[in-house]
């Protein structure tokens, strides 16, 4: 039905959403980088010019910039590994004959609908609290110290935060997966004697593969750009601690008024982000097609 | 997958899952349960389940304290706005690449999803300063724009799954009984294509409602929805864990039974087409 008209037509019908994609990604990619090349200090506006890399220069010398990459990458392969394990178990489990399976659903997919901030707050202030947390009040009840989770362990706390938020994400995808496979193939490998264990390796993992590609790649995108929950709880700290590159641009823009440092972290996170997007397309495309 | 077995093995299995499920949603049991205790029971040691005196103060100061109405109503127009200008957009696109694909189609899409990578921290200064100049700072317009640009990969992506599954054959059998072109998308189409469009509809609602980047960099007052309500009850001090949950209840309520009530569609749709 591809007649020349009815591609013209197609065109037509992808070019709104092309159009306003690309000003929406290269107008302020460009200002971006026009930036970062020159001096901008909200404090001293007299003062104006172009600095060559001294932006860049300034975030590679900077004694945390090591630590906010670490960071960065940290929180995305530390919450991809936990939510992607415990997702695993928690869908085999729930695939297996219960009672109740559409409640349990709709309990384990709740910590998604929960807006980043308030998920944040509520285990910071609720649960992890070093006086009033029901964490703190557990270890006391045991006669231990309470742990400071987000001044001794900032970054471990945030990682289990944001994983509560995704484990729902994984966990329901890869049970929708977990059900399309057929029960013939299992008991099969079963009567020829199949351990539990070479089941789940042999059968189920490489059923899950896609499922998994598909968890990896859309979490990727949403924890390059965790935000909300470093802002809530730790503001990057202690010290620099647990700062990843979007919350050091806002420090360096909202906090240091220095707008062409930030334009400068500002594109290194771009170079970061397009890195990681390779090696992931190149995986992902290859899943998606079949 | 589901297999026979015998009744106690079928017991021991749902008091498991049953445990690792409500050890996920029990956060916000917790804070639900907490917001209507009073102050002193809220950091009661050790921690109180169930609280003696129930209380609806805490609701009642939040609601009285701060205008929650404002808030609850610009999250609405916000991410209803944002949701159904992006499937205007969207819709066509999606349409167009499922039915006509071309030989770059599925590299576009890519390219779609990619914009998404760019970490909103990376052009907040740039889109600061365009909301400055063009008046769209702190308005609602302003925001369904922003949102609606985001989400406007992930809504081409889900409608473009949706739309492909849609069998090309039952299009032929139309025009071969002589349905026109108008006719064909009114009685054919349109009918196969309402539940992805709603699911999607659905999906990109919840992700506007709970986004907390440009809602809060791109308002003050006038503008601000829930997640700036909920950023604006400062360190509580323990003093305000009662109040601070009733806050997030209000917050989160609205989308959480949204959610509860589509969540069969809603995985559908976030699994991208990719897991069926």
């Amino acid at each position: 039905m591809a007649t020349q008209s009815s591609r013209t037509a197609a065109r037509l019908m992808v070019a709104p959403s092309v159009t306003v994609l690309f000003i929406w990604m290269i107008v302020p990619l460009a200002m971006t980088l026009w930036f970062s090349f020159r001096v901008y200090r909200l404090l001293s506006p007299e003062r104006t010019g172009w600095v060559g890399f001294r932006n860049f220069a300034w975030f590679f010398n900077s004694p945390d910039f090591w630590l906010t990459i670490v960071n960065t990458l940290a929180l995305v392969g530390g919450v991809l590994a936990i939510t992607i394990i415990l997702g695993v178990l928690i869908a085999l489990l729930i695939d297996l004959p219960v009672w109740g399976q559409g409640p349990l659903r709709i309990l384990v997919i709740s910590p998604f609908f929960v807006m980043p901030p308030v998920a944040a707050s509520i285990w910071e202030n609720l649960f992890m609290h070093p006086q009033n947390g029901m964490f703190a009040a557990a270890a006391i009840g045991l006669g231990m110290k309470p742990i400071l989770f987000l001044e001794s362990y900032p970054m471990s706390s945030v990682i289990f935060i944001v994983s509560w938020e995704w484990l729902p994400f994984a966990t329901l995808i890869l049970l929708t997966a977990l059900q399309s496979l057929s029960s013939e193939q299992l008991e099969a490998a079963e009567m020829d004697g199949a351990s539990a264990l070479n089941r789940f390796r042999y059968i189920v993992l490489p059923h899950l593969t896609r499922a998994i590609t598909v968890v990896i790649l859309i979490q990727t995108i949403f924890l390059l750009g965790i935000f909300g929950e470093i802002f809530t709880t730790t503001q990057g700290g202690p010290g620099s601690a647990s700062t990843t590159l979007p919350y050091s641009i806002y420090k360096q823009a909202v906090i240091a008024k220095d707008i062409g440092r930030a334009a400068a972290g500002g594109i290194i996170a771009v170079i970061l982000a397009n890195i990681v997007a390779y090696f992931l397309m190149r995986s992902m495309g290859k899943n998606l097609d079949a | 997958m589901a297999r026979a077995v015998s009744t106690r093995r079928k017991l021991f299995y749902t008091a498991a899952a049953w445990s690792v499920a409500l050890l996920i949603f029990f956060p916000v049991l917790w804070t639900i349960l907490t917001s209507f205790k009073t102050e002193a029971s809220a950091v009661a040691s050790p921690p109180e389940l169930f609280t003696a005196d129930w209380t609806l103060d805490n609701y009642a100061e939040v609601w009285g304290r701060s205008d929650y109405p404002r808030f609850f109503w610009n999250s609405v127009v916000i991410s209803v706005g944002s949701t159904l200008l992006g499937l205007l957009i969207a819709i066509p696109a999606a349409w167009s690449m499922a039915f006509v694909p071309g030989p770059r189609t599925k590299d576009l899409l890519m390219w779609m999803l990619s914009t998404k990578m760019m970490p909103a921290a990376a052009v907040l200064i740039p889109m600061y300063l365009i909301f400055q100049r063009t008046g769209l700072f702190d308005t609602r317009t302003g925001l369904v724009l922003a949102l609606m640009l985001m989400n406007l990969p992930v809504i081409v992506w889900m409608l473009y799954t949706y739309f492909k599954e849609i069998p090309v054959e039952i299009l032929e059998a139309a025009r071969m009984d002589g349905a026109s072109l108008k006719n064909e998308i009114i009685y054919v189409l349109t009918p196969m294509a309402i539940p992805g469009i709603a699911s999607t509809m659905l999906l990109n609602i919840i992700l506007a409602w709970n986004e907390a980047f440009w809602t809060i960099t791109l308002t003050t007052t006038k503008a601000a929805p829930l997640s700036a309500f909920i950023a604006s009850f400062s360190a509580p001090q323990g003093l305000f864990y009662a109040k601070l949950s009733a806050a997030s209840t209000m917050a989160i309520a609205p989308i959480l039974i949204l959610g509860w009530f589509s969540q069969k569609q809603l995985v559908r749709g976030l699994t991208f087409g990719a897991v069926k």
